[in-house]
């Protein structure tokens, strides 16, 4: 290590926190006490406190969901998992316990050893502090706010109060409570009026680890006519010593803004990631998810669009794959509230080794909603017998005048596929990398180019049955 | 001898289709094998490049006096075998300069430089009369008759083989594109052994066969030059199944 990067190390251990806080470790298992002494640690308005209680108390008393993999759900251990860490602790975890087989994809990722070390939770990215900070003053000469979230409460509370729950409460469903409970980090972005923020907002969760918790909690808003593409998430496995990761993102596009959220994530094979996701598109507004799946144990993720204003849009574009004892639940929801808004959903499926795929979408129609359009396009490719795919579509269609379109299909990688790419002097397991990496190709193209070819090589590392 | 094929049998699953065929193509040499609808002509092209559907039962295939029985499909595409296909598969999300990128650098062991592959792409698709639109189009997906094939002898003059396999390679093309098929078969004949599977004189006419080979129920019952094509063309072949 040089002696610049131990520095940046040096630094961010003991300037980042209050040092009297910097070890401090909640135990195991949830208590209103708890709820309340996470919110005393982080100096919150007492606003916020009442709101994380009431929280608790409706997580407590919610049922867990009955559909989707219930098996799966009933072995979560909430009395197992660590509610409240503060990062630095994450510094402190031993590079020895990460497993060697995430370790070997990262090496075979191309990833360098900092960032190795950081996305095994073992250390901050400290290199990429000083990235971190010159993307941040330059969206700050655009008026834009860009922080992590507990700073934005602390310094924009009246935007935070505005809007912090409002478009998924904490009511919503078991997880959407235990998030606004628990939550710490995410991030918290105003775009002002008219401002169009040209690069992607990007890389920052895989600079700042003080952002990568399990219950991180995102509140995006562009303002009219504003736009922005946040990107977050690491196509490398993300080690996680912790089993359960439950977020809140909220994105609200004022009359005619646009917001993109694209993520790629790859939880190690212990995870629960049980996520809620859901924006808000005013007038001529377009709110679109970009959402990549690999990897955890069970995911459930369905990130959903309201679109409240006359010719709002909504795009969702999704792609998941499940491994060996892995089941990738996830989908979108479009609920069409105002008239002449329109809708694209297209999910992308891939099944290997017993692996399993649901698709589960909702597109809603609401009676005052004239002149809507849909389309759905859902399509899963099996790699073998044992895997399993299923797709769960549900339509509330109000308004008889909305035009629909309903693709589905199920594949098999064909013989005459794999017998053409393997006489051009490809490996069976390099052709079915091409294969795989073609039918995950409409969702790849719209990445940032570094995500595409990291997702692809992933793949390719997947096919080759050299990752666990 | 670049292959030698003895006493070859082949089925598919109990369904004997090859019965029999003795064959044998050098360096430079050009063999046309001709024959009815179901004689077994595109299954002697898929077996000898390795299809996992097609059983030899007895007999023997030897590539550059080695015996190919154990080797896998892309292991031969590596020492330098290539099937110009009937039907080349579509794969979708796969573009075609991606794909024909990975595939030099798999056939060839290591990838060439992107200027010099570049510059070797330019020239052959110059040479068949291509698009550059096409690099960007997904692998044979949605591709017409012609521009499949066009794309299977881009291929063939990217990855030089030393033995290639032309499935009915002439076969939807208007006369244009069979020219320009032709002259890319003639640009690699030289140094490579072609075995070509046709039903018309038209690419003959072209391509300038050394030996013509009649397939009839999986054998073959006679062997001439290219005078042995003109006649099949002339007269049919009925006076062939005189002679089983």
């Amino acid at each position: 290590m040089t002696q610049d990067a131990q520095d940046a190390v040096g630094d961010y251990k003991y300037g980042f926190h209050d040092p009297e806080s910097a070890t401090i470790r909640f135990d195991k298992g949830l208590s209103e006490q708890v709820v309340r002494d996470i919110s005393k640690l982080k100096e919150e308005p007492e606003w916020m406190t009442e709101l994380r209680v009431k929280a608790y108390h409706h997580f407590m008393q919610r049922e867990m969901p009955t559909w989707g993999n219930c098996d799966s759900l009933a072995g979560i251990d909430f009395e197992n998992v660590t509610y409240f860490l503060r990062s630095s602790d994450k510094t402190e975890n031993d590079w020895e316990d990460v497993p060697d087989d995430i370790k070997r994809t990262f090496d075979r990722l191309g990833i360098p050893e900092a960032e190795q070390k950081w996305l095994g939770g073992v250390t901050a990215q400290y290199e990429s502090e000083a990235v971190y900070h010159s993307i941040r003053e330059d969206l700050e000469e655009q008026g834009v706010l860009f922080l992590d979230m507990d700073s934005g409460l602390k310094e924009h509370p009246e935007i935070v109060k505005k809007y912090f729950g409002s478009v998924i409460p904490h009511t919503d469903n078991k997880f959407s409570a235990l998030n606004t409970a628990v939550w710490s980090g995410g991030s918290f972005i105003y775009v002002p009026k008219g401002v169009h923020v040209e690069m992607p907002v990007q890389a920052y969760f895989r600079i700042n680890a003080k952002n990568m918790g399990q219950f991180e909690r995102t509140l995006i808003i562009a303002d009219e006519g504003s736009s922005i593409h946040y990107v977050e998430g690491c196509t490398a496995p993300t080690y996680s010593t912790d089993s359960l990761h439950s977020a809140v993102v909220e994105l609200i596009a004022m009359e005619g803004a646009k917001i993109r959220y694209s993520t790629v994530q790859n939880w190690s094979a212990n995870v629960y990631n049980l996520v809620t996701k859901r924006g808000v598109a005013y007038k001529n507004a377009t709110v679109e998810w970009v959402d990549g799946n690999i990897g955890s144990k069970l995911t459930m993720k369905y990130p959903a669009v309201l679109l409240k204003g006359e010719g709002a849009h909504a795009e969702v574009i999704s792609v998941a794959y499940a491994g060996e004892g892995q089941h990738q639940d996830a989908g979108a929801k479009v609920h069409h509230l105002a008239p002449n808004t329109t809708s694209s959903i297209l999910s992308k499926s891939i099944s290997k080794n017993g692996g399993r795929s649901s698709y589960r979408g909702m597109l809603q129609v609401t009676p005052k909603a004239s002149g809507c359009r849909s389309k759905v396009v859902c399509d899963a490719l099996m790699l073998d017998e044992d895997s399993r795919s299923d797709t769960y579509p549900t339509m509330e269609i109000g308004n008889p005048t909305a035009d629909l379109e309903h693709e589905a299909s199920v594949s098999k990688v064909s013989g005459d596929q794999l017998f053409y790419l393997m006489s051009r002097g490809h490996s069976e397991e390099e052709a079915m990398g091409m294969i795989v990496n073609g039918f995950f190709e409409p969702f790849t193209r719209e990445l940032p180019m570094e995500y595409a070819v990291e997702l692809n090589r992933l793949l390719e590392l997947e096919m080759e049955g050299s990752i666990g | 001898m670049l292959l030698r094929v003895e006493n070859l049998h082949v089925s598919v699953g109990d369904t004997p289709i090859i019965q029999g065929i003795n064959l044998e193509i050098k360096r430079g040499e050009i063999h046309a094998v001709m024959g009815r609808n179901g004689a077994g002509k595109s299954t002697l092209a898929n077996v000898v490049m390795g299809h996992p559907a097609y059983e030899v039962t007895s007999g023997s295939i030897y590539y550059k006096g080695q015996n190919i029985a154990d080797m896998e499909v892309f292991e031969r595409a590596r020492a330098g075998m290539f099937l110009s296909f009937q039907y080349p598969a579509a794969i979708p999300g796969v573009q075609v300069g991606t794909f024909l990128r990975k595939s030099v650098a798999s056939v060839r062991g290591d990838a060439p430089s992107p200027r010099a592959f570049r510059q070797e792409l330019n020239e052959a698709m110059k040479q068949l009369d291509m698009d550059k639109s096409f690099l960007s189009r997904y692998v044979n997906d949605g591709f017409s008759g012609g521009e499949k094939k066009r794309l299977e002898i881009l291929q063939m003059l990217l990855l030089q083989p030393d033995l290639a396999l032309l499935d009915e390679t002439d076969s939807g093309l208007d006369i244009d594109a069979l020219r320009i098929v032709a002259e890319g078969i003639n640009a690699v004949s030289q140094t490579t052994g072609c075995l070509i599977i046709t039903h018309y004189q038209r690419l003959l006419d072209l391509v300038k066969p050394d030996v013509v080979h009649v397939l009839i129920d999986g054998k073959i019952v006679q062997s001439g030059g290219p005078e042995l094509a003109i006649k099949l063309e002339e007269e049919g072949y009925d006076w062939v199944d005189a002679l089983v």
